[in-house]
């Protein structure tokens, strides 16, 4: 074993640990060898006759070359795989395109270049009739600013996707009040959305879009209105239904915390380009460029890195006595590092087998936020 | 305006003025449009017209129209007065009708638009003009529902497509700068007259506002209200039916607001074409000079004007409210129940005593008479003044002033357009001037149209004189000025025709009353422009103004105006549309411009004659729209809003 064991592949073989991670276990089936959503290469240029810089656009034209032809690049170059039951999480600051990639990973806008699968099937291919089934079938989405339909009541607002498949009216009601039971908006069902305030609409889209069951689901800062309570709330609800339905998300936030608690990879957006693709340790821990790095500095380490991020070979550690455990944050064990005397702690898997050591005062200097 | 537009500018008006100057020795064909220059546009399309009528056989296709519209029309009728046709229902009584009314107007808008709905109906009732207003009514209602759905499927089309918007636009500008008789020119002549042609003209004429604010409305649709819609699976007919159509919904709505206005002012005029009702009562009082009654006509018309404009406007603002879970169906449908209760009780009633089916004249309240007898005394008592009035106005003023438009050599006309033109927005602008106006000298109603010109200018001159200093006045005071706006909203519902009566009624028929009438309906939009201008100017801009030791009077020459004046010049532009209408409209009291030939051209049914005359109008007022337009945007971008 290296110095570093992979997060990767730690996250995928080591078991949950119920004491760990949030309030629900990190035992997703992330297939990375089934990418549901797969994207290469995706440019996607606003302006007057984006078509006409297509040719240079394998030459990867600067912003600034790019602003003198009056056009924005708000997705540029953008390759990505998102597995089977994977969440990916896309951050960064406003304007530095997240909205535009998840509109174009729905086709709700066509790309300028690039192409984009789809469960193995090109999606800029597809008939309006084949998008729309698919849409029907597999795909839901939650927008930033709601999109509600001002006309329709809540329930009916809810229903609304299933009234699209042509389900009978009391069966889609039914499903409906069930999402709204679960989004905590029971007893709003017949109000409109200009009756509600913006986290209670936030929530009717949250149902719409849960309505249908998506295999596939886009959610674009769908917590932002929230209050800090109930967003708690929902991101628990949130994680017990991930863990439930086993489907593939793709999820914006502007808060790391969220971010944290929620993603299987992070997304790193700056002007329209992927920085960054990688596990939240990774992103904190080796951050690819310098922007990413500036862009975690704020994050408590601590409550990312894991033990067994942490771990070195044991042997010749001379480590012994009470292992931790290897899925556990720093956080989670701070008390323990602080109040302990070793030099050196055991740290074990699910098992109990042990897999290494944790260096304490490497441990302990991120834990008070040293550079370590 | 850029030095050198400048100095082309003026350079066009001093050639302009030179002409002026050496009229006297100008070649003829300076003076007024020479023999060659004037085409036989007419002509032309008589001759047009005459290929769509008997080769295309567009007759028969007009003819199908109609006979729908007549089946129609007669449904309407027998229900509302007892028109002996299918379905044999009718007469509704009167009084059933009033409640109804009044119920709708709860339903919308509480107890004050059901006391204006409901007491409208009865004022017709009990004055004695039901037959005339059921009438006018049983147009509207089916004229309405024709225009919506037009409106919405051009307004559709229009959105769908750049290419049709791109050719739907121009013909829409032209449409509403058109008089309304040259509307009803072209229907005379495939139609006929009487109601059927009374309504197609006037869904002809409503249709265009229905396509701009259903335009207007699909637009402004949030993207991610149709995205949602999308994402939900919807196909392109369900995401128009289901997502974008409900959600411009307010829009829409302010169209069919729109639509049925026109309609009503449409139906009143209709009355040159054969129509009965309200309005052929009115022209009838009127030429009659009977006072008393053509008053009592006014105010049913000023009613029905403002119940529907606040009935419908009401319903575009109402917003879905939603019912508490586990309230009873009883409770959900009250007013339904309401309603229904009051019908039977009504009902009752006109089962029993046959004046509450129909109040026939006889027993009718109209006080007519002793109204004409107070009005003679009246006008007796204001005669010297009036008299007088007139005959400084009509010998110091309007007759000087006519004259010197006429007098005006042709040329000097166009170049002093021109100047004005370019210095408005250069090239351009000089060319669009010139192509609006070059036709109406080659249309062979040169004299006639300066006659309009002429009315127009002083009417808009005075009623510039008189709305600034009263918009003025309003907006200094908050409550004030929403009083008057509200006023002004008020009076812009009513039919234009209305505006004759009281000038008729002082002036007598003549040039004085026409230049009057037009005067009141062309201050009504300077009055609330330059209310809306001055409100609009940012308060802290005032604020920083008085900091720095400006007095009032300073505030409102130096800040205020200056930064009113694109508003105000919305409202001058509205003003000269208005006055363009009102002076084709007052032709029949007496007056020579283009609007007494538009007359002449629609009474002997002159498709050619009447377009022509119309689009010399249409143009005069879309190409003061353009000067506007030009000249407000760019000073709305040196102000920097
Ligand atoms: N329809 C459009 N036309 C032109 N430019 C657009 C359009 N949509 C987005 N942009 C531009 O693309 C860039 C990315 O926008 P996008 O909405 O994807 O940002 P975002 O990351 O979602 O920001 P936020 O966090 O504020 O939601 C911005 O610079 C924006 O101005
Ligand atoms: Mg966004």
């Amino acid at each position: 074993m290296n110095a570093l064991p992979d997060p990767v592949t730690l996250s995928t073989t080591l078991p949950p640990l119920s004491a760990g991670w949030g309030t629900v276990p990190k035992d997703r089936h992330v297939n990375e060898a089934e990418p549901v959503i797969a994207c290469r290469n995706l440019w996607k240029v606003f302006g007057d006759r984006p078509d006409r810089i297509l040719s240079r656009l394998n030459c990867n034209p600067s912003a600034e070359e790019l602003r003198q032809s009056g056009l924005i690049a708000a997705v540029r170059d953008v390759s990505l795989t998102i597995g089977r039951g994977e969440m990916l999480v896309v951050m960064g600051l406003s304007g530095s395109g997240k909205s535009t990639l998840v509109r174009c990973l729905s086709r709700l806008i066509d790309v300028t270049s690039g192409a984009i699968i789809v469960e193995g099937r090109d999606i800029g291919a597809m008939t309006e009739t084949e998008l729309i089934d698919l849409r029907r079938r597999k795909m839901g989405m939650v927008f930033q600013s709601f999109g509600l339909l001002p006309h329709r009541t809540v329930v009916d607002n809810v229903a609304f996707p299933l009234e699209m498949r042509g389900q009978d009216r009391s069966t889609r009601i039914a499903r409906a009040m069930e999402m709204l039971e679960l989004v905590g908006l029971k007893g709003r069902e017949s109000y409109f959305p200009r009756e509600l305030s913006g986290g209670q609409q936030q929530r009717v889209g949250i149902a719409r879009s849960l309505a249908v069951e998506p295999e596939i689901w886009f959610l674009d800062e769908p917590f932002s209105a929230l209050d800090p309570l109930i967003r708690r709330e929902m991101q628990d609800e949130f994680l017990r239904l991930k863990g439930m339905l086993s489907n593939t998300i793709v999820f914006i936030t502007h808060d790391f915390d969220e971010a944290l608690r929620l993603a299987d990879r992070i997304a790193i957006m700056k002007d329209g380009a992927v920085e960054q693709c990688d596990t939240p340790e990774r992103i904190v821990m080796s951050p690819a460029t310098e922007y990413v790095a500036k862009f975690t500095s704020a994050v408590d380490r601590s409550r990312v890195v894991r033990a067994a991020a942490l771990a070195i070979p044991a042997e010749g550690t001379g480590a012994e006595g009470q292992p931790v455990a290897a899925g556990q944050t720093l956080r989670d064990l701070a008390r323990l590092i602080v109040s302990d005397s070793r030099a050196f702690i055991p740290v074990a898997d699910a098992q109990g087998h042990v897999i290494g050591a944790l260096d304490r005062q490497r441990a302990v200097d991120l834990l008070l936020g040293e550079p370590a | 305006m850029t030095a050198g537009q400048a100095r082309v500018a003026w350079g066009l008006v001093a050639l302009a003025a030179a002409l002026v100057m050496l009229r006297e020795s100008l070649p003829s064909g300076l003076v007024r449009p020479p023999e060659w220059m004037v085409l036989p546009f007419a002509d032309w399309i008589n001759a047009a017209f005459a290929f769509l009528r008997d080769d295309l056989g567009l007759m028969t296709l007009t003819r199908a129209f109609s006979d729908v519209m007549e089946a129609c029309l007669d449904v309407t009728a027998n229900l509302l007065y007892g028109k002996n046709r299918w379905p044999h229902l009718g007469p509704i009584p009167w009084s059933v009708i009033a409640v109804s009314a009044g119920m709708v107007g709860f339903a919308l808008g509480g107890w004050r638009l059901a006391a204006l709905a409901g007491g409208t109906f009865v004022w017709i009732a009990v004055m004695g003009q039901w037959q005339w207003a059921m009438e006018t009514l049983s147009v509207i209602l089916v004229a309405t529902p024709f225009s919506v759905a037009l409106g919405l499927g051009f307004g559709v089309l229009a959105w769908r497509s750049q290419a049709f918007e791109r050719l739907l636009n121009p013909i829409l500008n032209i449409a509403q700068s058109m008089p309304h008789f040259a509307y009803m020119i072209p229907v005379v002549v495939f139609i006929g007259v009487g109601p059927k042609a009374a309504a197609i003209v006037t869904i002809i004429f409503s249709v265009p506002p229905m396509i701009r604010m259903t335009l207007l409305g699909l637009r402004k649709v949030p993207p991610e209200v149709v995205e949602s819609g999308k994402m939900s699976g919807a196909t392109r007919w369900q995401l128009l039916t289901r997502v974008r159509i409900p959600t411009a919904r307010t829009d829409i709505l302010i169209g069919v607001n729109q639509v049925v206005m026109q309609c009503l002012a449409m139906v009143v005029l209709a009355s040159f074409i054969g129509m009965p009702g309200l309005g052929q009562k009115l022209l009838q009082l009127l030429q009659a000079l009977k006072i008393g009654l053509s008053i009592e006509i006014g105010i049913t018309i000023v009613l029905l004007a403002v119940m529907l404009d606040r009935l419908s406007k009401a319903w575009a603002m109402k917003q879905p409210v939603h019912h508490m879970p586990g309230v009873r169906w009883i409770e959900r449908h009250r007013l339904l129940l309401i309603w229904l209760g009051l019908v039977a009780l009504t009902s009752a009633l006109a089962w029993l005593h046959p004046y509450f089916i129909e109040v026939e004249r006889k027993q009718a309240l109209s006080m007519a008479g002793p109204v004409d007898a107070s009005m003679k005394v009246f006008i007796r008592a204001m005669t010297p003044v009036t008299e007088w009035l007139r005959w400084f106005l009509i010998t110091w003023v309007l007759i000087p002033l006519r004259d010197a438009f006429l007098w005006l050599p042709f040329a000097a006309v166009l170049l002093l357009l021109a100047g004005i033109g370019w210095a408005v927005g250069g090239r351009r602008s000089a060319l669009v001037c010139l192509a609006f106006f070059l036709p109406i000298a080659m249309s062979g109603w040169w004299d006639r149209a300066m006659i309009t010109v002429y009315m127009v200018c002083v009417s808009v001159l005075v009623a510039v004189l008189i709305g600034v200093p009263a918009g003025l006045w309003g907006a200094a005071r908050p409550v004030r000025a929403a009083r008057l706006l509200f006023l002004c909203d008020t009076f812009q519902t009513f039919p234009s025709f209305i505006y004759l009566i009281p000038v008729v009624m002082l002036f007598g028929v003549n040039d004085v009353a026409v230049v009057a009438s037009v005067v009141v309906f062309a201050t009504v939009p300077i009055i609330r422009y330059t209310i809306e201008g001055i409100l609009g100017v940012p308060p802290e801009i005032v604020e920083a103004s008085s900091m720095s030791g400006a007095t009032r009077g300073q505030i409102m020459r130096h800040v205020q105006l200056p930064l009113a004046l694109p508003t105000m010049m919305v409202g001058a532009n509205q003003s000269v549309m208005f006055s363009l209408f009102m002076v084709i409209i007052a032709a029949f009291i007496g007056t020579q411009d283009l609007g007494q030939e538009m007359q002449r051209a629609l009474s002997s049914t002159d498709v050619g004659k009447g377009l022509v005359l119309g689009f010399a109008v249409a143009f005069m007022g879309l190409m003061v729209d353009h000067l506007i337009l030009r000249w407000s945007d760019g000073r709305h971008r040196s102000l920097g809003f």
